[in-house]
């Protein structure tokens, strides 16, 4: 029985960290079905969120959900931003330039952070930090209730606003046909920032869901690492795929943390990442498809 | 770029575009040849550092910049030939074997890289070879029979016919030798049918296939020779440092590899080392004039990250040929001096090939 209940508090442990790297996966995705683009500072974004919630709400005493709606919405613009001046220059080169400009402008946000924030791990109050439930013979954080519940809505809002919004539904068009978008009178580039704002306010949730349960540091984008195992596993178009993918990261790993020696976390999920690009590139949940001549 | 005319068929591969470049290599390798009698020991260690990145620039170079497959994992490459040459140096090998074993062993590694990621192109490739790189730097810390852990591995004193690599000296000769045989051994491939296969994969790998290019060999024959020549560099780092730490293989060493390339140049050997000059000597060149900036810039922690960012954001967006390319406008703009005019330089357009069914 204590076994049961073990396995059962470390699967839903690892649900909890995984719906975080859903949360980021699901920026990469967004971004990629729109503009063929990958995202490597996704990651860092999460924690430019982070930290813009600590100071507001730490460091300007804002109220907890007033400080962490506005951090998103900061962050929203950011990554419109961040899409207008920088990324829509290098559209049209090889997507390795993108990998790179990316990682270079992680670089630059970490070391943003650092100057601004300092190189020391820094943590805020918020309603939920070290309050348990007990469900029987199993605690659960409310940390962790928090996490999986906010990433419910935060999918309830996105699912609602792409099927039911006008502009959700151009997004979609955009994604699925350029040309035929901008004929129909889409402005298809605001839109695509738009989408890189979505997917910074995104990250920024994932951020703020996570500051109960962690410490914020100025590293903690390299989580963004582990969410592209989760967006890979998820095949990477899918929106569903990278949350299913990142639920899944989660629990191997809070698995493999409990039963395998110290330091081998790291190496399953990036085992399972290279066997799903081996055995099954198109991810576990695409559809099968093959590029034309 | 200017292009140069040529009157015979053997001018198109010959080693040196003209006479002028056989001269001045030579008084380069000459002046490199009597740095060490002229500077201190300090400017010949940083130069042999830049010698040895430049060895794995070359070897990242023909994957990347002339094949087209992208490596966030060559700093596992760089450790393994590092700890293969070591831990057979202290089994007794004499160093010249151990130098080439450390290169095919690394190489073997590359193909085994290369077999599963064959059929992978862009981003899938860059992740995949991330999470290889992830779990051969985790081995390196955890395989503690071998690299020591975190305790470290000291690494023993090579000596070549009798004769000892001593000091810095020693190294920085070695480095230079090994680097001009790597750059001559790169000319040669890419000269070859090999390399000429690779630049055609390169440039659209449907039309490289249709002329009968067997693409899984080629990339694999790329993969072998790059991670091949990055093991050769890895064991002349381990002199280098003399001291192995397993955690020294880590992403942010490959995320300097390909840094080395792109800022350098992609496409031209001259990248590479271009590219390593400025990676390695940067931060030195931060050290040095960190006292005298203003405002106190100089003592911001993580001055140098963010400036290796920059710098890696700034020459993609607005020079994505890199310091080679900008070399090379100079040099045009020098050579018609008061006449030069913009669009007598040859644009390059690039296309980003789409993974869409359209």
């Amino acid at each position: 029985m204590e076994d049961a209940a073990r396995l059962l508090q470390l699967v839903i442990n690892g649900a909890a960290g995984g719906c975080i790297y859903g949360v980021i996966a699901l920026g990469f995705v967004l971004i990629y079905k729109a503009s063929e683009m990958i995202n490597f500072a996704q990651g860092d974004l999460m924690m430019l969120g982070g930290f813009v919630a600590f100071s507001l709400i730490a460091g300007m005493g804002l109220n907890y959900w007033v400080g962490a709606a506005l951090a998103i919405a900061i962050m929203a613009v950011f990554g419109f931003l961040l899409d207008s001046v920088v990324l829509r220059r290098v559209i049209g080169q090889p997507q390795f330039a993108v990998i790179m400009l990316t990682l270079g402008l992680g670089f630059i946000f970490r070391a943003a952070a650092g100057i601004s924030f300092g190189y020391g791990s820094v943590t805020f109050v918020t309603p939920f930090t070290n309050k348990v439930e007990n469900f029987g013979d199993i605690a659960i954080g409310q940390d962790s209730l928090s996490i999986v519940f906010g990433t419910v809505v935060l999918c309830a809002v996105l699912y609602a606003f792409f099927s039911k919004t006008r502009i959700g539904i151009a997004m979609q068009a955009a994604s699925q046909n350029q040309l035929a978008a901008y004929c129909m009178g889409i402005p298809v580039r605001t839109i695509f920032s738009l989408i890189w704002g979505i997917s910074a306010a995104a990250s920024a949730v994932a951020g703020i869901l996570l500051a109960p349960s962690t410490v914020l540091d100025v590293n903690m984008g390299f989580l963004g690492f582990k969410a592209f195992a989760a967006a890979v596993l998820g095949g990477f178009g899918s929106i569903p795929g990278a949350l299913v993918g990142g639920v899944v990261i989660g629990i191997v790993e809070q698995l493999a943390g409990y039963y395998l020696p110290a330091g081998f976390q790291d190496v399953t999920w990036n085992s399972m990442l290279l066997l799903v690009l081996i055995v099954r590139p198109q991810g576990l949940f695409a559809e099968t498809q093959r590029k034309k001549v | 770029m200017l292009q140069q005319l040529k009157t015979t068929y053997t001018q198109d591969i010959s080693l040196f575009a003209n006479r002028n470049a056989v001269i001045s290599y030579a008084v380069l390798i000459l002046a490199l040849l009597l740095v060490p009698a002229v500077l201190g020991e300090f400017y010949v260690g940083e130069l042999g550092g830049v010698f040895i990145f430049a060895i794995a620039g070359v070897g990242l170079m023909l994957l990347t910049g002339y094949t087209g497959l992208v490596n966030l994992g060559q700093a596992a490459f760089l450790g393994i030939g590092a700890y293969t040459n070591a831990v057979l140096m202290t089994k007794g090998v004499p160093f010249i074997f151990t130098l080439p074993l450390a290169g095919l062993v690394s190489a073997l590694f590359g193909v085994l890289l290369a077999i599963p990621t064959m059929r992978m192109t862009g981003f899938y490739l860059a992740i995949a070879t991330l999470a290889f790189g992830s779990i051969i730097g985790t081995v390196f810390q955890k395989w503690t029979s071998v690299t020591g852990g975190f305790d470290g591995f000291a690494v023993p004193t090579p000596s070549i016919f009798g004769f000892p690599i001593e000091g810095t000296n020693g190294v920085y000769y070695l480095s230079l030798l090994v680097l001009i045989f790597v750059i001559w051994l790169a000319i040669n491939i890419l000269r070859s049918p090999v390399g000429r296969a690779m630049v055609a994969i390169r440039d659209s790998e449907i039309s490289a296939q249709s002329m009968g290019i067997n693409l899984s060999l080629y990339k694999t024959i790329s993969f072998a020779t790059s991670s091949g020549i990055t093991g050769l560099a890895g064991a002349l780092f381990a002199h280098y440092v003399r001291f192995l730490a397993p955690d020294s293989f880590d992403i942010l060493l490959s995320i300097q590899f390909v840094t080395i390339i792109f800022v350098g140049g992609l496409g031209s050997l001259h990248g590479a080392i271009f590219g390593a000059m400025f990676v390695r000597l940067l931060p030195q060149f931060i050290a040095i004039v960190r006292d005298d900036l203003p405002f106190g810039i100089g003592r911001m922690p993580g001055l140098e990250p963010s400036l290796f960012g920059l710098v890696l954001v700034l020459v993609i967006l607005f020079e994505p040929l890199g310091m080679h390319g900008r070399w090379l406008k100079i040099k045009a703009w020098l050579k018609d001096f008061p006449l030069h005019r913009r669009s007598g330089i040859r644009r390059q357009k690039t296309y980003a090939r789409s993974e869409r069914l359209r």
